[in-house]
């Protein structure tokens, strides 16, 4: 009664729970498209896709990816073999349990009329099976708990999964061990199937169970004369052996019996086969109830992630359908941490020290956003810098086992932050080119918006330079300028200048204004005096510094040996620094 | 001749032409390329904002290369330049040395030096050879000008990158020559392509770009010529754009060396991926003669 209840509970739960987490994939809004068109648009546009793909050649390509990347999982393979073989193990050997003992009655009697759980194949698939699971789980603790690559992160998700996992399988052997030794289990087969009544033949069957069996009897022990063995041999051919083959078939469950054997007589006094079972079937039902919420739900995602992916492409798909996939592939994503081992820029996360730079770790953040989740602006700001801090290489999405597009997602989400208004330095560095390559897409008013900002919030830090007359105040100097040029030997070259102004009667950047001062505030020179007098303001806010090309041109040319373009790039390290740090801590206030 | 080869990132998401041009001009002339697949970026788009990022990602590149004991080649001025400035850093300063190398040995790797960084231009012209290239050349071009564009990072700070007379380079012109086309004199030759800033101050870009675009055409270039990405596109992408916002005045296409190259050498044209130029470069076919001719260096 218990029982059924918390089946069907657990089944109206995981229902639900997939309703509600498939309706997500047509409400997130993210990108200009997902915020223009209506959740009842890309409904019916999902289903004009689908349909017109699927009554299309379009259904070879689909089929040709469900039966090497969703079944046999080639993407992976390509990878790494032993993660392969590992989820292959725990998704195979997982599969196949549900099918023939989970759903046995649904499914293995429809199929096989004569299915018996105890009888040969089946009981030695069911352990076969299992301890397949099994081995796939102890390689997953290894990759995650052992060998860690690189800024792999295991979090609170990857831990349920395993734990759920392993739980059902251990419990479920464990089960099915004690049920070996028990003997109520022995006496209610015995009472069902054999309809012997004759008290010597009882204990001649008995005996034979106790001996080959691992069936631990309070009564008898042993050892055994040959003639009660003999009769108890016949006894079981005649009543018991075509429906129960050997339990040493089962066996894992027959080793945790000889395991347990000594101490069956307590565990049936605990009623321990009677907890287990429990154990077992609420954590099939935990699990179950729990996977749309779980990382497990990339059952059902990954597979449509792979196969939408295969068949879409952006400016070719309808734009409602792309945004339609981009929210379902946040919950493809298995954070299996191969976007992060690849990550063209994941070694930057070492010296700034912001997860989100990490793809796998990125994308979570993108889940909590797109779920509407209120995040601070310290936590906006941390997502855009790593949605921001990314070289487009197009890496993580060649290597995605799940097919994700995650340089497209990227690219909608980058974004759907910046136009929320907070500056981003990153715009200030070449990882812009590729915005840049992109402008057309993005649109005059949000493209250049963005760019503005970081020299906006940049010049609000820097009074002198809005001054008209720039006269330098004693007080305004910072004395710790000078000294803080320290990140390579090159940087305080800036001491040796004499003013000659070479490196800005080279200067490319220079030489294309009529009137540079206007547009640039201190010219090279200039900046290279400010930093010995540790006018802060006037170098970091001059225009020159974040329209310096690094064509080493003034370098090059000095007279005196100043490193005039390292001097720039350590000026932008610390220009960069500092407002980052200032304007971060403003909105840990609460702003 | 066996390099590691550092294709960086933009090669392979956005100019896969490149790519395959160099592979199949590098095959004919027996360099052999090793693929490093945990190669990272080499840090230059972060050396505006975070100095130790920079230093740690190239860091880690020739770590990766020393473990295979080989020297790395690259087809980017950008990635060279970078490469280049982290190796002098790290055998100059022992403190970031220090530093940096705690944070490898976490992944098991160590900068130790002893790795040359090469770009694919000096390993053409000194490895390879203007004399064996000569002789892979099938149909030179005839008629042809060049407007050769060195790139910013190969040539400067000079001490440090160590690729050619600062002032007046010749590797690149020479390269440009043996395979038939004249390498112009232009004034604006050793200046910036104007990618550095693009995306971050568009209108600057366009203008160095269009100064370049500008004289290259008064100096009666048919083609620009280039062995970088960024160089590249911006001569090929960017362009397009200024086409289109400034108008068609100074309209000069760009052609990648390994395309040049690869041409001459009769290499098939898909091969040299032509058709992915934005700005279609087919006319340069044209120029190609039917029997071999010798050409002199022209230095």
């Amino acid at each position: 009664m218990f029982q059924a209840i918390a089946l069907y509970a657990s089944l109206i739960i995981f229902g639900l729970g997939l309703l509600y987490k498939g309706s997500t994939w047509f409400r997130y809004r993210m990108g200009k498209d997902g915020r223009k068109t209506p959740t009842s648009k890309r409904v019916s546009a999902a289903f004009t896709g689908i349909l017109s793909t699927v009554f299309s050649v379009r259904i070879l390509i689909l089929a040709k990816v469900f039966v090497l990347d969703v079944v046999l999982q080639v993407r992976v393979l390509k990878e790494d073999i032993l993660r392969w073989f590992m989820h292959i193990c725990i998704y195979g050997g997982f599969m196949l349990l549900l099918l023939m003992h989970a759903l046995d009655r649904f499914i293995t009697s429809a199929v096989f009329p004569d299915y018996y759980s105890t009888v040969n194949p089946f009981m030695f698939l069911r352990d076969l099976f299992g301890a397949v699971v099994i081995l796939g789980i102890l390689i997953a603790v290894y990759r995650r708990l052992i060998v860690r690559a690189p800024r792999l992160v295991t979090n609170a998700m990857d831990h349920y999964a395993i734990v759920i996992v392993a739980v059902v399988m251990v419990s479920g052997i464990l089960l099915e061990g004690a049920k070996i030794v028990s003997y109520s289990s022995y006496k209610r087969m015995v009472e069902e199937y054999s309809g012997l009544e004759d008290e010597e033949e009882l204990r001649s069957l008995e005996a034979y169970w106790v001996k080959t069996f691992g069936v631990i009897s309070p009564h008898l022990g042993g050892p055994f004369d040959e003639k009660t063995l003999e009769q108890g041999k016949e006894l079981h051919e005649m009543s018991c052996a075509e429906c129960h083959s050997k339990p040493q078939w089962a066996f894992t469950g027959y080793g945790v019996a000889k395991i347990i054997g000594p101490a069956a007589s307590w565990f049936r006094q605990a009623n321990v086969p009677g907890i287990l079972r429990y154990v077992h079937v609420l954590a099939c039902l935990i699990g179950l109830a729990y996977l749309p919420f779980s990382k497990m739900f990339h059952i059902f995602a990954s597979p449509l992630s792979l196969l939408a992916n295969a068949v879409m492409e952006r400016g070719r798909s309808t734009p409602a359908n792309i945004a339609t996939r981009q929210a379902m592939e946040l919950d493809a994503c298995t954070h299996c941490g191969t976007c992060t081992l690849h990550c063209s820029v994941g070694v930057a996360f070492e010296e700034i020290p912001n997860a989100n730079i990490l793809p796998s770790e990125k994308i979570a953040s993108i889940k909590a956003l797109a779920s509407g989740r209120k995040l601070s602006q310290r936590e906006h700001r941390l997502i855009q810098e790593g949605v921001y801090l990314c070289t487009n290489c197009y890496r993580c999405t060649v290597v995605c086992p799940v097919g994700i597009n995650l340089q497209d997602l990227w690219f909608t989400v980058r974004e759907d932050l910046l136009r929320k208004g907070y500056p981003e330095f990153l715009s200030l560095s070449p990882l812009s080119f590729y915005r840049g390559l992109m402008r057309e897409e993005i649109g005059e008013e949000d493209y250049g918006g963005a760019l503005a900002r970081p020299r906006e919030a940049i010049l609000a830090e820097c009074n002198l330079i809005k001054r008209e007359d720039k006269a330098i105040t004693l007080t305004a100097r910072d004395r710790e300028l000078p000294s803080g040029l320290s990140l390579s030997a090159q940087a305080n070259t800036f001491s040796v200048c004499f003013g000659c102004e070479t490196c800005t009667t080279v200067c490319p950047v220079v030489r294309n204004y009529d009137s540079p001062k206007e547009t640039l505030g201190l010219l090279p020179h200039q900046i290279m005096h400010a930093c010995g007098l540790g006018v802060r303001d006037l170098a970091f806010g001059s225009n020159m510094l974040w329209d310096c090309i690094t064509c080493y041109q003034c370098q090059e040319q000095c007279p005196q040996g100043v490193s005039v373009t390292d001097v720039l790039y350590e000026l932008k390290n610390l220009a960069v620094k500092n407002v980052k740090e200032k304007t971060l801590q403003q909105t840990g206030r609460g702003s | 001749m066996r390099f590691a080869l550092f294709l960086g990132c933009t090669i392979p998401a956005r100019l896969n032409q490149y790519e395959l041009s160099l592979r199949a001009v590098l095959g004919k002339l027996g360099v052999a390329l090793v693929d490093i697949r945990a190669f990272n970026c080499c840090g230059y788009p972060l050396r505006n904002i975070s100095f130790k990022a920079f230093v740690l990602s190239s860091a880690r590149n020739l770590a990766l290369a020393k473990k295979k004991s080989l020297n790395v080649m690259t087809p980017c001025k950008c990635c060279y330049g970078s490469l280049k400035k982290v190796d002098h850093l790290m055998k100059e300063n022992t403190a970031l040395r220090r530093e940096v190398n705690a944070t490898l040995q976490r992944e098991g790797l160590e900068y130790e030096g002893g790795v040359e960084v090469r770009h694919l231009l000096s390993v053409l012209f000194h490895d390879v050879g203007i004399d064996s290239i000569k002789k892979e050349i099938k149909s030179p071009f005839d008629g042809l000008k060049i407007a050769t564009h060195y790139g910013c990072h190969v040539l400067r700070p000079s001490q440090i990158v160590e690729f050619d007379d600062p002032v007046a380079p010749s590797i690149f012109d020479q390269l440009v020559e043996v395979t038939g086309a004249e390498s112009i004199d232009w004034t604006t030759k050793l200046e910036c392509c104007g990618a550095p800033i693009w995306g971050i101050n568009d209108e600057l870009s366009m203008d160095l770009t269009e100064k370049k675009l500008r004289d290259g055409r008064a100096s009666s270039a048919d083609y620009l010529c280039s062995a970088c990405p960024y160089c590249h596109i911006q001569f090929d992408t960017v362009q397009k754009v200024i086409l289109s916002k400034r108008g068609n005045n100074h309209r000069l296409p760009s052609i990648l060396y390994t395309q040049l190259l690869g041409l001459s050498m009769d290499v098939d044209r898909e091969a040299l991926g032509l058709e992915m130029n934005q700005i279609p470069i087919d006319g340069i076919e044209g120029f190609l003669s039917e029997q071999t001719v010798t050409t002199n260096d022209g230095r």
